[in-house]
């Protein structure tokens, strides 16, 4: 059985451990203690937490006023409520005034599952997407979450970090990941997957299924949404001349829209997303939600199989998928 | 600090003309707000601001933010008498490319704590300034102006709360209190009601003091905090438009830009002796 690690644990064990090299750091909250993991912080350095109660606008702006300061805040919440509830001060106070502030947005996409639309967060790579000068760093296990955080640390500007609750394996590459750079899973010829985050293994295993039918997919991690590896998703679909994009976000704004306005300037490369077709979700487990879009292993293969038959790809289409 | 308050009032009455002369000539401005608040800014940053080698950006400097950043322009030509700072070209105000735009931005210009603009953001930020100072143990101070009619938007509120449970004796807030928003008496759109009774219920000190008056202003900032432990609210009585009789307390004159014969009448009015 492959073990699974919870990237917010990694999150929070790795700043404690960075807040005791740097007394800069100080943890910005909502009432979020227990879902972004902040006890072990708050009983470490209590007087460098910050709970601002449930007011996420006032929480983004004395933030920015903490990193006036010279503090390094770390604006921990949950994704939905964050990026939304506080978008004009993350425009505005962190943005567009340079504030050396980290937004760290936990449980996004559809991790709530359940709990419903108001409180996923499926748009909110679309509302970061949009803000210049905003680095965004969405990692898919927990190393890679590790890593991204030390990067955000040591990034004297602002930082969107999407940190994922859904348990999942470690990458097989795992521990590379660089701003602005797209890391390679898997190395293939006739397709080119594209996803981030806790979709990254299902995309790995679908790799998988695809091989078994002759297709062989190339594989990017790109946990670096902004700055992007603009040069990755070029070479890649100039090679494969397909591209798949698979994500826990709406379609309109997210990496399938960050690939597509690269590929526009590029002939003849067609993508297809395998997202949530910019609907609110249904509600039901992760799990469950990810098999009613399709973003499990075997429905990315069937999905992507089935887009290279209908543009004329390399594939005779002659082997069925499971 | 300048006691010598004739001076200051007619540095005051300067940085008016000055504000005038540049909205008519650039086409675009807030008159309204700027002789509202004017008035105050030049009592902060002559008596009150504390820069550390008069350094705008000196780690242990007061902090100052307008949170009513539609007053820019007052902001602008008070710092530019106060430091004399060359990057404070008001003849480039609202032009091409210019530092200096409509709304203050932290890009190109020391001296603005953060780019404001949109309201209900200075109050937040103002709270993150003070819990720094405390956690920092300095002595600096936090200063913050704000509209009334800005005070409808919710996240002045949500930090107003967290200011005095934090018991941050290190912020001041000064409400420029002058009845009026955009296009109407803020009565006629949504009353603040007991603006000072809601102030005192979050837990702050309330002085009211007269916006205008640069001499009560030095005092009611000069001993500060008023209470140990607690933030100071001053609700600064003042009028939109002060000091051109037919722009005062006349919601027209919010961002209306004077045609030449207003030109001359308001340049007359304040004592234009060029």
């Amino acid at each position: 059985m492959t073990e699974l690690f919870d990237c917010r644990h990694a999150f929070s064990s790795k700043l404690v451990e960075l807040a005791h090299k740097d007394d800069r750091i100080v943890l910005v909250l909502n009432d979020c203690l227990s879902s972004s993991d902040s006890l072990a912080f708050l009983n470490t350095f209590p007087e460098r937490v910050f709970d601002l109660g449930i007011a996420e606008q006032n929480m983004v702006g004395v933030a920015a006023g903490l990193a006036n300061g010279g503090y390094i805040p770390f604006v921990c919440a949950a994704s939905c409520f964050l990026t939304a509830r506080a978008f004009e001060q993350i425009k505005i106070d962190i943005a567009y005034s340079q504030a050396n502030v980290k937004l760290c947005a936990f449980s996004a996409g559809i991790a709530y599952g359940a709990l419903g639309p108001t409180h996923h967060s499926t748009e909110d790579l679309a509302l970061m997407r949009t803000l210049p000068g905003l680095s965004i760093y969405a990692p898919g296990d927990s190393l890679e979450t590790e890593r991204a955080l030390e990067f955000a640390h040591d990034l004297h500007g602002p930082t969107f970090l999407r940190i994922n609750r859904i348990t999942v394996p470690h990458l097989p590459q795992t521990g590379g990941f660089e701003p602005g750079k797209a890391s390679t899973l898997r190395d293939g010829e006739d397709v080119t997957l594209i996803s981030y985050g806790p979709l990254l293994h299902e995309v790995i295993q679908a790799a998988e299924i695809l091989a078994e039918s002759g297709v062989e997919a190339h594989i990017l991690n790109m946990a670096s949404i902004s700055p992007l590896d603009e040069a990755a998703i070029v070479q890649s679909a100039n090679r494969t001349k397909i591209v798949v994009v698979v994500e826990d976000h709406q379609r309109t704004g997210g990496l399938f829209s960050a690939v597509a306005e690269v590929l526009c300037n590029i002939k003849s490369t067609p993508v297809l997303p395998i997202n949530i077709p910019n609907e609110f979700s249904v509600i039901g487990s992760p799990q469950q939600i990810f098999e009613h879009y399709g973003l499990i292993a075997s429905a990315i293969a069937v999905k992507t199989k089935n887009f290279i038959i209908k543009i004329g790809g390399s594939d005779d289409g002659s082997v069925t998928l499971k | 600090m300048k006691s010598n308050y004739d001076e200051l009032n007619d540095v005051s009455r300067k940085l008016r003309l000055e504000c005038l002369r540049v909205t008519f000539n650039s086409g675009m401005g807030h008159l309204g707000p700027d002789f509202s608040c004017l008035d105050i800014l030049v009592t902060l940053y002559s008596n009150i601001l504390n820069f550390p080698g008069g350094d705008l950006t000196h780690p242990d400097r007061d902090r100052f933010i307008l949170s009513k950043g539609h007053a820019a322009l007052a902001l602008y030509a008070t710092l530019r008498e106060c430091f004399g700072d060359s990057s404070y070209d008001l003849d480039t105000f609202n032009s091409y490319d210019s530092a200096l735009a409509g709304h203050p931005s932290n890009k190109r210009l020391s001296g603005i704590e953060t780019s404001t603009g949109a309201l209900g953001h200075g109050m937040p930020f103002a709270v993150g300034c003070a819990l720094a100072a405390k956690l920092t143990r300095s002595n600096r101070r936090v200063f913050v102006l704000v509209g009334d009619g800005e005070l409808q938007e919710g996240s002045n509120w949500e930090a107003a709360m967290y200011a005095s449970a934090q018991q941050l004796d290190n912020l001041a807030v000064i409400v420029d209190r002058n009845n009026l928003q955009q296009g109407r008496f803020i009565e006629e759109v949504n009353t603040l009601g007991a603006l000072e009774e809601k102030w005192l219920a979050f837990g702050w000190e309330v002085r009211p003091v007269d916006g205008h008056d640069i001499r009560a202003i030095t005092q009611a900032l000069t001993h500060f905090p008023h209470i140990e432990g607690r933030p100071t609210c001053l609700v600064a009585d003042t009028t939109k438009g002060k000091g051109v009789s037919f722009m005062e307390n006349n919601p027209a004159w919010h961002h209306k830009v004077p045609n030449m014969h207003e030109y001359e009448l308001a340049l007359a009015e304040l004592g234009d002796k060029q």
